[in-house]
């Protein structure tokens, strides 16, 4: 979605390769690792910088907005610097292409001398994307972030702290839970705004359980009640399970072990993110759930469930539950299951139930318009800007109070679980570097889940992988 | 053209080889560590682990060869119909990309609904779950590779059959060699510079391997240790753990390695391959 087409791309890349400092190094590296391995990996697009495209704006068209400005009495600092500015904003999520267009037309009415370009990256390229080009000093005026990333993003001084904004103009962010509040909390400041979040529950086939006898699950559930359930519920001889006992897709802990732990009383790392906890006892407790459940026959095994993801199999009623997000809700619905509930996760030792994770909204350090870019994105996280968003349907607003219009989309669930677990739910556990532990978790636990290594030594060797990994952070 | 190499190419190159001496972070801003990188390369179990599936890989896929060749002697009888049919046949693998390609045999070798399970059924054998185990995963990786570049050897094959002049067959049947025999004493002699050719790129482009694993294998597969290739740990390192002068170094040991095997082999051709 570059602006200019490949014309100017080509452009600015020539010209970028030209100049001789930290900018070029990055493209020219990038290009020379694509060029000695012979890689045909690298996507074009990587390379291909969107920069900001801040614009300075006519004379003509700058006083027109300021008086029109002036006459519907916005109190936008640019308005009173007279100057146009056009914005843009990257995301990934391609639910938000339609809605993200009214949302902005909505905001631009109040605010004419701001204009908001949305662009969309595809999943799959938007973080590669978004670091080449920021590496390069461009990249959007307004960055959509995620917890993964944003400690990555915050600590290198590549987006713009909020704080003083915060204070100035009087936000309240004590609405946002405080777990999501927790994930993008960066050295006691922020960052990013918080936008949607989702907390994990447990979807049940009322069919399979009415056929095995089984009452449904509720929110007084424990740990014995799910396993119990999912003995009754397995029938082998027809290829019917109770539960898989795994994510779906098979490297997404958060809708996975991560609730286990925390309901254990565990945790993934130390508050100071200095501390892997897969070595603490508890924390194994959580992890041992999920090998348990295989152990006891009630999940397909986990070689299966590789070649044959499990959500197709609770589609065709080949699973009779699942640890499923909120984004599961539009997939079953999109699949026509009426027979199929969500209720909250299962207790186990501790008060929290689930893990929450939400993005959030970021401001470039690098744009030339921060304050109109704060202007948009305290619009996005505001009480009407997150009903707006929240009336779209496509994601659960963060903003206490404003998701009645998301529980009215899909009236056939029991969506409320999700909002009811918000209380007690911790952060989804994040360092400055939390690729990195990510992946050793999904190489070194997949060899437990897999059954040829004992979920003990899976969990101490892991945490002294990642401890490691958190020492190199520094 | 030499101002384009030059920027897009030649310059990328020593700026790798720079960086390879350097430790770099996530948004560039680089320190001079010397040997650092390189050092760590040789202590890294998972560098020596990637080589050997790689060339193991490449090895496999070599089989592609002699199975080329058989083919396009086939395609090349005389009086054969339809053999640009053939030929479209063989070459469409290639012109395929290669990540439809994996995703289609992903659903293949599907350990409960696969086809080849199926098949393996049939006459009573319990196929394994190919892409999750050790022993399996890196063979079944191997044959879509296999099965990927056999059209483009059969292609250069089929130029080189079709390069051998035809009197030296006649004189061969008159003299009373058989088909087998001709192939053997002509043919392949022959063709040993199409078969020279042919290895040489195939290595370096088994070498290279990275699309098929990315897409066949998940991060938390367990046969991942198993079939991760060099390229794949490349971009592991540089671009999930963000640790590019590592990547950089791994590049060019890479680099190292394909030059030395391809030198070896413009050595060994002098034994074996005939030119006209």
């Amino acid at each position: 979605l570059c602006d200019g087409g490949p014309l100017s791309d080509a452009e600015a890349k020539a010209s970028s390769e030209r100049d001789a400092d930290g900018v070029v190094s990055r493209r020219a590296l990038l290009k020379g690792l694509a060029g000695v391995a012979g890689l045909a990996v690298v996507p074009g697009g990587l390379l291909a910088a969107c920069g900001s495209k801040s614009k300075a704006p006519s004379s003509g068209a700058s006083s027109a907005a300021s008086s029109t400005a002036a006459a519907s009495g916005s109190a936008s600092s640019s308005a009173s610097t007279g100057q146009a500015a056009h914005l843009t904003c990257g995301y990934w999520d391609p639910n938000m292409n339609g809605p993200s267009q009214q949302i902005v037309a909505e905001f631009q009415k109040s605010h004419p001398n701001i204009s908001v370009e949305m662009q969309q990256t595809p999943p799959a390229e938007y973080w590669t994307k978004l670091q080449t080009a920021v590496s390069a000093g461009g990249g959007p005026d307004i960055i959509s972030m995620n917890g993964p990333n944003y400690q990555l993003y915050a600590s290198n001084g590549v987006l713009a702290p909020l704080d003083d904004y915060i204070k100035r103009d009087h936000v309240d962010l004590s609405p946002f839970s405080q777990g999501l509040r927790d994930v993008y909390k960066y050295k006691n400041a922020y960052y990013a705004m918080p936008f949607n979040f989702a907390t994990i529950g447990l979807w049940y086939n009322k069919q399979l359980f009415d056929a095995a006898g089984v009452k449904y699950p509720d929110e007084n559930w424990t740990w014995d009640d799910l396993k119990q359930a999912a003995k009754k519920l397995t029938n082998k001889s027809k290829g019917v399970y109770g539960i898989p006992a795994t994510s779906d897709p098979l490297y997404m802990p958060q809708e996975e072990y991560y609730n286990t732990i925390y309901q254990a009383g565990g945790y993934v790392i130390s508050p100071d993110g200095t501390k892997s906890g897969f070595d603490d006892p508890k924390t194994i407790e959580g992890l041992k759930f999920w090998t348990d459940l295989q152990a006891m026959g009630v999940s397909p095994t986990y070689q299966q469930m590789l070649d044959t993801n499990p959500s197709a199999m609770f589609i065709s009623g080949k699973v009779a539950m699942f640890y499923g997000g909120p984004w599961r809700a539009t997939q079953w619905a999109k699949a026509n299951l009426s027979h199929v509930d969500v209720t909250q996760l299962p207790k186990g030792t501790a008060q929290s139930r689930t893990c929450i994770h939400g993005t959030a909204f970021a401001i470039n350090a690098h744009s030339k318009h921060k304050d109109e870019a704060w202007e948009v994105i305290k619009s996005f996280s505001s009480k009407a800007g997150e009903e707006a968003w929240g009336a779209t349907g496509i994601l659960i607003p963060a903003y206490n109070g404003t998701q009645d219009a998301w529980l009215k989309s899909l009236p056939q669930y029991n969506l409320k679980a999700y909002i009811d677990e918000l209380p007690a739910a911790l952060p989804y556990p994040v360092s400055r570097n939390t690729a990195v532990w990510q992946k050793d978790a999904e190489t070194i636990l997949s060899q437990a889940w897999a059954g040829k290594v004992d979920i003990t030594t899976a969990a101490k060797q892991l945490a002294a992988k990642m401890n490691d990994d958190l020492a190199k952070e520094k | 053209m030499v101002l384009g190499l030059g920027v897009f190419y030649l310059w990328p190159v020593v700026r790798t080889a720079y960086f390879s001496f350097t430790k770099w972070g996530a948004f560039g801003g680089s320190t001079w560590i010397g040997f650092g990188n390189y050092r760590n390369l040789f202590h890294d179990h998972e560098v020596l682990q990637s080589l050997r599936n790689t060339a193991v890989y490449t090895l496999i896929v070599l089989l592609a060869v002699p199975i080329a060749m058989i083919v396009a002697a086939m395609l090349n009888q005389r009086g054969l119909r339809g053999v640009s049919a053939y030929r479209v046949f063989y070459f469409l693998p290639v012109v395929t990309i290669p990540a439809a390609v994996a995703i289609v045999w992903r659903l293949l070798y599907n350990g409960d609904y696969g086809p080849i399970n199926y098949v393996l059924s049939l006459v009573g054998i319990k196929g394994p779950y190919w892409l999750s185990s050790p022993t399996f995963a890196l063979i079944a990786i191997s044959i879509v590779g296999i099965w990927m570049v056999l059209g483009q050897q059969i292609i250069i094959f089929l130029a080189g059959l079709q390069a051998i002049p035809q009197d030296l067959h006649e004189a061969a049947s008159i003299d009373g060699a058989g088909p087998v025999r001709r192939f053997v004493s002509v043919t392949m002699p022959l063709l040993t510079p199409s078969i020279f050719f042919v290895t040489v790129l195939s290595v370096i482009g088994t070498f290279q391997m990275f699309d098929l694993m990315y897409v066949m294998i998940d991060p938390n597969n367990p046969a991942i240790a198993q079939t991760r290739t060099i390229v794949y740990l490349f971009y592991e390192r540089g671009f999930i753990e963000n640790d590019r002068g590592y990547a950089a170094a791994i590049a060019f040991l890479l680099f190292g390695i394909i030059m030395l095997l391809t030198l070896v082999q413009f050595r060994l051709q002098k034994r074996w391959v005939h030119y006209v």
